[in-house]
Parts: C-alpha cells; structure tokens; sequence
C-alpha cells in the first residue's frame, strides 16, 4: 500500500549487471519516497548508480542488466516486477517521461522536430493529423521556441543545445506524464542557458503538475531546483533530507565530503577538502561501510558492517554509525560547519 | 598579489585578432583583445563556448595562428613569423593543459611517452638516463607513482588521467601554463584534488597560470584576476574579489546571476537577470576597452563608462553572488 501523497515508492531496489562474465552489483538495496509534486534531487558522483537506480523506473536498463530484489511501486503496481516490453509501454514516455544530457540521443536527426512530438501525440492522446500538428506547434511555443510554427518544421540540427533540449522537453510533456525524470539535463549547456532550463522546467511543474526528480553532480543546480535530496555513493542512497536539512545540517560524512570539496565554498589559499581513493569495485560483495575506506571519520565498525539507516528529524535519514547513540561524538569538517552557522544565524535574523 | 607596479609582465597580449576561414569569408573569432598576465599570478579567462576563450589559449600557444596585434612573452614578439629558436623557447615555456583527459592522451602510447614527448621535440633531456629521471620527477610532482610510466592511458581514471596532462606538462619546467578547463570533465571530489595539486605546483614552482574556464565560481576561488569574454571580446577585466563584488559590464552581472551557487536558500533568493545586448545604445559611439578604476577596465561608451563611475563613486550595490 502506498501512503497518501506518494507517487513512487521503491523498496531495498537491487539492480545487477552481467559484464563479461561477471556479476556487477550497481545498485545494493536502495530505497526512496516520491511524494506528489515535489522535485527531488540525486546527487551522486559517476558510477554511484544514479542513472542506473531512475532508468529502472521506466524499464530502460541495457539488455545484460535486471533488478534482482526490492520493488518499484507505482500507481498500484510493482513495477520491479515487469518483464516484458508492453507492460513498460504504458509508462514509459507516458505516465513517466526522462530528459537526458544529450538531447541529441533523444532526437531523430532525419526527421523534423514538429513531426517527432505530433507522434508522441498522436501515439498517447488519440488525436491525428491536423489536431496533432497543432498541438505539437502549440507545445513548442509553451516550452519558449519562438516562431513555433516555422521551427517545427525544421530538423534537429538546425537548433541550438538549449533549444533541442526545450524540443525534448515538448516531447517529454506531449503526453502529460505524471513523474519527470530529468538525467543532468543542463550539464552539456553553457549556464545562461542553463538557467533558463532550469526556470522552464519549474515553470512547467506548476502548469502540468508533475512530480520532478533531478539526477545531477552539480550542487548548485540541486540548491536551485530541490525540495528534497538524496545522496547515492557506491549503490546506495546515504543520506536523504529536505535541501535544508542535507545542505546545513548534513550527518553523512560523505556528504560532508562532497559539499567541503565545492571551491564555492572553499577558503581562498588553502587547500580544498579532497576525498582520497577511488570508489569501490563494485564486482565485490561489499559486506562493511562502502565509505569507510575513504573516511577519516570512519569508525572501527565501518569497517565491519554496514550501518543502517538512521533517522535524523521525521524528514531527514542518513546510513552512517556515526548516528548510532554508542558513536562519539564528531565535528564534520570547517566548510559544512561555516555553512551551519551561516544559517542558524540567518533564521536567528 | 597586490602591488603590481613592480611585477613582471609575462605575457602580453595586444589587440589580439584571430580570423578563422569559413565558407566564402572569414569569420572574427577574437577582436581587439588586450590583456597583461604577471609571473606568478592566476589570471582567469571566462565566457560561453564559443566566446573565443580558449581561441586565445591556443593562439598564445601558437596552434592558432593571429589575424592582427601581437603577443608578446617576456617583452618578445611570439606570435606571427619568429625564428626557429625563439619558437622552441616558446613551446618549452608556455604549455598548455587540455579539458578532456579521456581524449588528450594518446591512447596508443605508454605513459612514459607521453609525458616525454615534449622532450624529444625540443631535444632537452641530455641522454636515456636523464628523460627516465625527467619522467619520474613530473610522475612525483602530480602525485603519481614512477612505475606508472610503464602503463597505458586507458588504465588510469579520469583524475589520474589529468595528472598525466598535468606532468606532461611540467617535465617542460614551462613558466606559464594554459590550462583551458582542467577541471570541467572531472567528479567533483576529483576537482578538488586537481585544484589543489594546480595550487601546490604553482607555490613550488613559481608557475604563472592562465585559467580558462566557464564556471566564474569556481575561478573565484583560484585566480587574481579575471578577464570576461563575450563573443569574441573582452568585456570586464578585474581582481577576482573586486569583480564579485563590483561586476559593472551586463554581461557580467548576468554569467553571475545565472551561476547555481551550492546554497538552497540564497540561491532561491537570487533572481537571474539575462543579459539583452540591446541595453547598449552604441548608435551614437562605439564601445572601446577602458579602465573605470585602477586595475577595472570595462568595455564601454562614455556614456556608460560615466554611469559605471557614478555608481561606483555612490557605492552601489552591485554584488549578486
């Protein structure tokens, strides 16, 4: 049963990939609340899963990868439990849409760009010919594409970054989907362009009343467009909050280590926080704290279990023993402490 | 880094031009650039792509040749026609280091190579001895392991990977380094190695750097002083602090305002102002290069450049991040 106001609930998700031979085990019980109308973001580094974790919504894994365990509900079903192409047709593209970083995979180069959503239109609302075309043109001009009429008659290379990317936008919002699933959907555009990506998809929020979730590395983007964040390294989500919570009051230490590590908030002739190692191979069974190796403030028992997850406020959870009453108690590092002052003394003000 | 009256110019360039050949024409990719770059500072190149930013990061290395002004290196001429010699002092003194680690390392070539090649080009390294132990110090230096050399670029990560951009570039023992987006394609705890390792060298070695980057917040954080560039032309040169907090050009103010900042709150506060070239009415004059206050230059008419005065003389609010 989901709970009122939840659109997605997925439970301890286990996502395995079969890689020459061998088995990869990208996402290891990961678990998330979608509520209706919030945008939630996902941060994570390259190769914490957070791609893999959304493509498995809209059963877009690659061939030789599955979910193993957990489940995906949705609208009355577990989708974790599809297997065939026509139960993902209902809510790929339909109930579920994605916006991906290249808009260029999204988009076929030898067809104009007016006839790519008329499809979509026709495929999912019924309408035909005419209709269809107006409606796409009509779609163009909501996502900000001026002259909307002349513009879909011409082929994706004809557009700017920017512009293809409000063009998959339109496409994305052709069938009304009920989630948006935005993968760094500005990482490859120049900033002001960016910034008006990123306001036009706020902007459509409201008019469509979709539920957002925003994958992204990029901390800034996430303190514009979130309610609510989740952290992923190495399979799993390590801490999830409300932006607040997760970037004033963060109890993860490596969330403590990606935010120290931002120049925006280093101090100017010091060195940068910097995590030391890589991320672990996720070919092994990992057993203890995926973390541990790369945390100085690990403590003897990261090293053998793997923490649960601890809850901070009603809102706010982390999967460190350093939540565990019996942890002493630790300082986080001098950014994630400045940024904590800085706002307890802006809601004291 | 303050007083500069008696710091040494390194770099130079004048009035800088660079012409690309298009289809039945020619098309301006830089006009007019002037700026300074002293030893020892970090000196910030910002824009858009396609804003001519790193046009002029090449054309300082000379893979890009100048359609007009000149660049000069230590009070020389470098670019244009110059002389066998003097082209060789260049290459070893200004080096340069690439965006994308993953597609600037040869991939068919052992590390050991690679970041010898510069060597064998110019002829520095004495005999087989002296180019192993070149090799193994610049390992050292970007915090590499010496039996590194003996590996393949597709071994390594992404971080490590610059690392191997980053000796290859200093074997040369260059004095100035152009290092155009080193940490863009990079994780974000990766960048804050490699942004330390840039910081690190430049203390022990005394390197000057021209950084090109697009991302002013992050430039805020390592340079002295930034130059903003908007299709082709410089249009706010400043101290890094004083540009942040006085930004006078539109163009500016908008790259600022349009910058995520990593701060939920602030950031929802902050409104994004475009920039509207039409806000500049230069029917009457053109805009030239000229300094608003010691050290800030800005592109403008007189009728601006008495407006951006006036607002500094009130002490206007004019930060935005």
């Amino acid at each position: 049963m989901q709970e009122n106001g939840t659109i997605l609930s997925v439970k301890d998700l286990v996502i395995k990939f079969r890689l020459r031979g061998r088995v990869l085990t990208a996402i290891r019980g990961a678990s998330l609340e979608l509520r209706e109308g919030e945008t939630l973001a996902i941060v994570g580094e390259s190769g914490s899963g957070k791609s893999v974790f959304t493509k498995s919504f809209i059963g877009m894994l690659d061939q030789n990868g599955w979910v193993d365990s957990g489940s995906i509900l949705f609208d009355g079903n577990d989708l974790a439990q599809y297997r065939k192409e026509e139960q993902w047709l209902g809510v790929r593209g339909k109930r579920i849409s994605m916006v991906f970083q290249d808009p260029m995979t999204a988009l076929n180069p030898l067809r104009p760009v007016g006839r790519q959503i008329q499809e979509v239109i026709e495929l999912h609302q019924g309408l035909d010919g005419r209709q269809a075309q107006r409606a796409a043109v009509e779609l163009l001009e909501r996502v900000g594409i001026t002259e909307p009429a002349m513009r879909s008659r011409q082929y994706p290379h004809e557009f700017s970054g920017g512009m293809r990317q409000r063009v998959v936008i339109a496409i994305a919002m052709a069938c009304k989907p009920r989630i948006l699933i935005c993968d760094e959907p500005t990482t490859a555009l120049d900033v002001t362009i960016q910034a008006q990506i990123l306001g036009l998809i706020k902007a459509l929020r409201s008019d469509f009343g979709f539920t957002t979730i925003y994958i992204t590395h990029d901390l800034g983007v996430v303190a514009d467009v979130a309610d609510r964040v989740a952290v992923m390294y190495a399979g799993t989500i390590v801490e999830r909050g409300t932006a607040e919570e997760v970037f004033y009051d963060p109890r993860h230490p490596y969330t403590w280590a990606l935010l120290s590590s931002l120049p925006q908030l280093g101090v100017k002739g010091k060195p940068l926080y910097s995590i030391s190692g890589t991320p672990p191979n996720l070919f092994n069974t990992i057993t203890a704290d995926a973390f541990a190796p790369r945390n100085p403030y690990a403590l003897k028992v990261d090293f053998v279990r793997q923490p649960p997850e601890f809850r901070v406020t009603e809102t706010h959870y982390a999967s460190t023993w350093l939540l565990d009453p019996r942890a002493p108690a630790m300082e986080p590092p001098a950014a994630i402490r400045s940024m904590r002052d800085k706002y307890v003394a802006r809601s004291a003000s | 880094m303050n007083d500069r009256g008696d710091r040494q110019k390194l770099l130079e360039v004048k009035d800088l031009r660079v012409n690309f050949k298009v289809k039945g024409g020619a098309f301006t990719a830089v006009r007019g650039v002037s700026f300074d770059i002293y030893k020892g500072e970090t000196f910030g190149l910002v824009g858009e792509s396609g804003s001519g930013k790193t046009t002029i990061g090449r054309a300082i290395v000379r893979i890009n040749s100048v359609s007009g002004g000149e660049i000069l290196f230590k009070g020389r001429r470098i670019s244009g026609r110059i002389t066998r010699e003097l082209d060789r002092e260049v290459v070893q003194n200004i080096q340069m280091i690439f965006q994308d680690p993953m597609a600037s390392l040869n991939e068919r070539a052992k590390v050991d190579y690679i970041v010898s090649e510069g060597l064998y080009n110019i002829g520095k390294a004495k005999d087989e001895g002296a180019r192993r132990a070149a090799v193994q110090k610049a390992l050292l230096d970007v915090g590499l392991l010496p039996e590194f050399a003996s590996r393949f670029p597709h071994e390594f990560s992404g971080g490590q990977r610059q690392r191997i951009g980053i000796a290859r570039s200093l074997i040369m023992e260059p004095e100035l380094v152009v290092a155009d987006e080193p940490i863009s394609a990079l994780d974000v705890s990766i960048r804050a190695q490699v942004l330390n390792l840039l910081a690190e060298l430049q203390r022990s070695m005394g390197l000057t750097y021209l950084f090109i980057a697009h991302d002013l917040s992050v430039v805020r954080f390592i340079t002295d002083r930034i130059a903003v560039i908007n299709k082709g032309e410089l249009v706010e040169l400043a101290e890094t602090e004083e540009l942040f907090a006085r930004p006078l050009h539109p163009y500016t103010r908008a790259l600022l305002s349009a910058i995520p900042v990593p701060d939920p709150i602030v950031q929802r506060q902050k409104r994004v102002v475009p920039y509207d070239p039409a806000v500049h009415d230069y029917s009457v004059q053109a805009p030239s290069w000229r300094e608003v206050a010691p050290g800030h230059s800005v592109l403008a008419s007189d009728e601006e450049l008495a407006r951006y005065r006036d607002a500094l003389e009130r002490g206007d609010t004019l930060a935005i991040v």
